[in-house]
């Protein structure tokens, strides 16, 4: 870090005029800025017109402020059952990907086994296959199968490609694990089942509970997986863009910023609270 | 496992399997119809082209954008690394379709942008930037700005700054120990980075319908409308194996032009 100073710079080679270091020195700082800036640009756009009152079908020009939408965040037909779903499916289907995934995990990690790095691959390679291609192939078996698409059929996509990220988060912390804790447990007579959940799973939760949490993220805002696989069931992503070809209610916006100021929030709350805790024990 | 067998594994093999059918919706039947694929091929190379192009396109871009972002989060952000990580992540909290709705706001034809650019002589007086190539690139951009990021700023994260310092006590400037210090050491968080945004950025429809036309339109768009409009599944999934075969390709090229395979076990 020191060397990267400016000020290390300055007193060792060129000997650059104040103001110019002042300026390299900020550069970066000032780009950062920019940059956050048009990372956030969109969004406050979203905020902003979540209050506007707009006059026909389309909420893209700006016409005035109103409390309206807030005060009726689902006064729009078909906004608050695609909400539901949505929400049902986030949850269960992250549900399973985490119990399936962590299992994978613990598997992988623990065990050689015949065909490990087989499923190592499999694992993988959803990761890297366009969306596109994985929506297709699930709605083709569906197709094979008469299975009728719908709740069930989003279901199992969301699950299918849930697995691979669940896996590869708790893995990452696995790795990291002192098996010799375990040991001590079981000399301490411990069997393997009280082992397991006594010390492994509380070791291993803040993993799992990332994994989860990632899953239902990637779950509620999946599009494209799910427009193949839907049928007639809608979700809150396949609402908005059915909505966006006939009209976009400022519901939309509402909704999208309530998820949004809730995501963040937490996230950030966590942040925080970690950083006062790093502070006081250091 | 076993749901990944069955719900990853056998769909691409019902998937390959109808890629190699005929007939007419409902009625198809397998016979080998490697056809599928040089009709496929023939018939949407434009799509084809312009999917890898504005991908290309869009990858450059937010490596452009990403690198200084995830070097300054990295090496400036101090304590607060993690929150600037979280503005980063953040917007990505609102759906998809949503942002990209937002996009169509900001570039519409009455929209700030659009006048300025106008008034500035940049664009003509009847100038536009929503249903151009322009447009559908920068969403794409945008959109998978946070792929590029964070794998960069994990490797970035990992380089030792007493390298850096020790390169400068070896009389190298910061130019020359950037480039021959800090950007070989993050090289695997650029190649994990662009492969991330990439392999969405072509397979993507999305951002060339809300803010294109069907003359931005890219391969993506074609198979969907192939297999939820048009119902004719075999070319889709003859379009959806070139897709993926390209992808690998041009993965595959990459790795090596960043010359080492060592860096595909490293990155992702």
């Amino acid at each position: 870090m020191s060397a990267a100073t400016p000020a290390a710079g300055l007193a060792r080679a060129r000997r650059p005029r104040r103001s110019l270091a002042w300026v390299r020195r900020h550069l970066l700082d000032g780009y950062a800025l920019l940059a956050l800036t048009y990372l956030f640009l969109p969004i406050s756009v979203v905020i902003a017109f979540s209050f506007n009152n707009p006059l026909g079908r389309f909420n893209y020009t700006w016409q005035g402020f109103t409390l309206h939408n807030w005060a009726h965040p689902l006064d729009y037909p078909g906004l608050s059952g695609a909400l539901r779903v949505s929400i049902e499916i986030a949850l269960l289907s992250s549900f399973v990907a985490t119990l399936l995934g962590t299992l994978i995990a613990l598997a992988l990690v623990r065990y050689r086994f015949r065909g490990s790095s087989t499923t190592n691959l499999l694992i993988f390679v959803p990761m890297t296959t366009p969306e596109i291609v994985m929506g297709a192939s699930l709605l083709t078996l569906f197709l094979n199968w008469k299975i009728p698409q719908g709740f069930g059929t989003i279901l199992i996509a969301h699950v299918a490609f849930n697995i691979s990220y669940v896996v590869v988060t708790v893995r990452a912390r696995l790795v990291g694990f002192d098996r010799h804790l375990e040991e001590a447990a079981m000399d301490l007579g411990a069997n393997e089942v009280v082992t397991f959940f006594r010390v492994t799973l509380p070791l291993i939760a803040p993993g799992i509970l990332a994994a989860s949490l990632l899953a239902f993220a990637l779950s509620i805002d999946d599009f494209v997986i799910t427009y193949f696989n839907a049928g007639t069931t809608t979700t809150f992503p396949l609402f908005v863009w059915g909505a966006a070809r006939v009209a976009v209610p400022p519901q939309i916006n509402v909704v999208g910023t309530a998820i949004f100021v809730v995501a963040v929030g937490g996230m950030l709350a966590n942040v925080l609270w970690q950083n006062s805790r790093g502070r006081r024990s250091a | 496992m076993a749901w990944l067998l069955l719900f990853f594994v056998v769909p691409m093999v019902y998937l390959a399997k109808m890629s190699l059918e005929q007939g007419l919706f409902p009625l198809f039947s397998f016979s080998w119809a490697w056809s599928n694929f040089s009709d496929a091929v023939s018939a949407y190379r434009p799509q084809f082209v312009r999917s890898i192009e504005y991908a290309g396109i869009a990858t450059a871009v937010a490596l452009a954008i990403s690198y200084p972002l995830a070097y300054w989060i990295a090496f400036r952000g101090g304590r607060w690394k993690n929150l600037f990580l979280l503005l980063v992540i953040a917007p990505f909290f609102v759906t998809y379709l949503i942002r990209t709705l937002a996009w169509e706001t900001i570039l519409s034809d009455n929209g700030v942008v659009v006048s300025v650019l106008r008034d500035l002589h940049i664009l003509g007086a009847d100038g536009r930037l929503l249903a151009t190539a322009a447009a559908v690139i920068a969403g794409i951009t945008y959109n998978f700005l946070p792929f590029m990021v964070l794998p960069l700023y994990v490797s970035l994260e990992q380089v030792d700054p007493r390298l850096i310092e020790a390169a400068s006590d070896l009389y190298a400037n910061r130019v020359v120990s950037f480039a021959r210090v800090t950007l070989p050491l993050s090289l695997p968080g650029v190649f994990a980075g662009v492969l991330l945004t990439f392999i969405p950025a072509a397979g993507d429809f999305i951002n060339a319908q809300l803010l294109g036309t069907p003359r931005q339109y890219m391969i993506g768009n074609v198979i969907q409308s192939q297999f939820l409009s048009l119902r004719n599944y075999p070319t889709a999934a003859a379009l959806s194996f070139i897709l993926m075969g390209a992808i690998l390709v041009l993965v595959m090229i990459f790795a090596r032009s960043l010359g080492t395979d060592r860096l595909t076990g490293a990155g992702v």
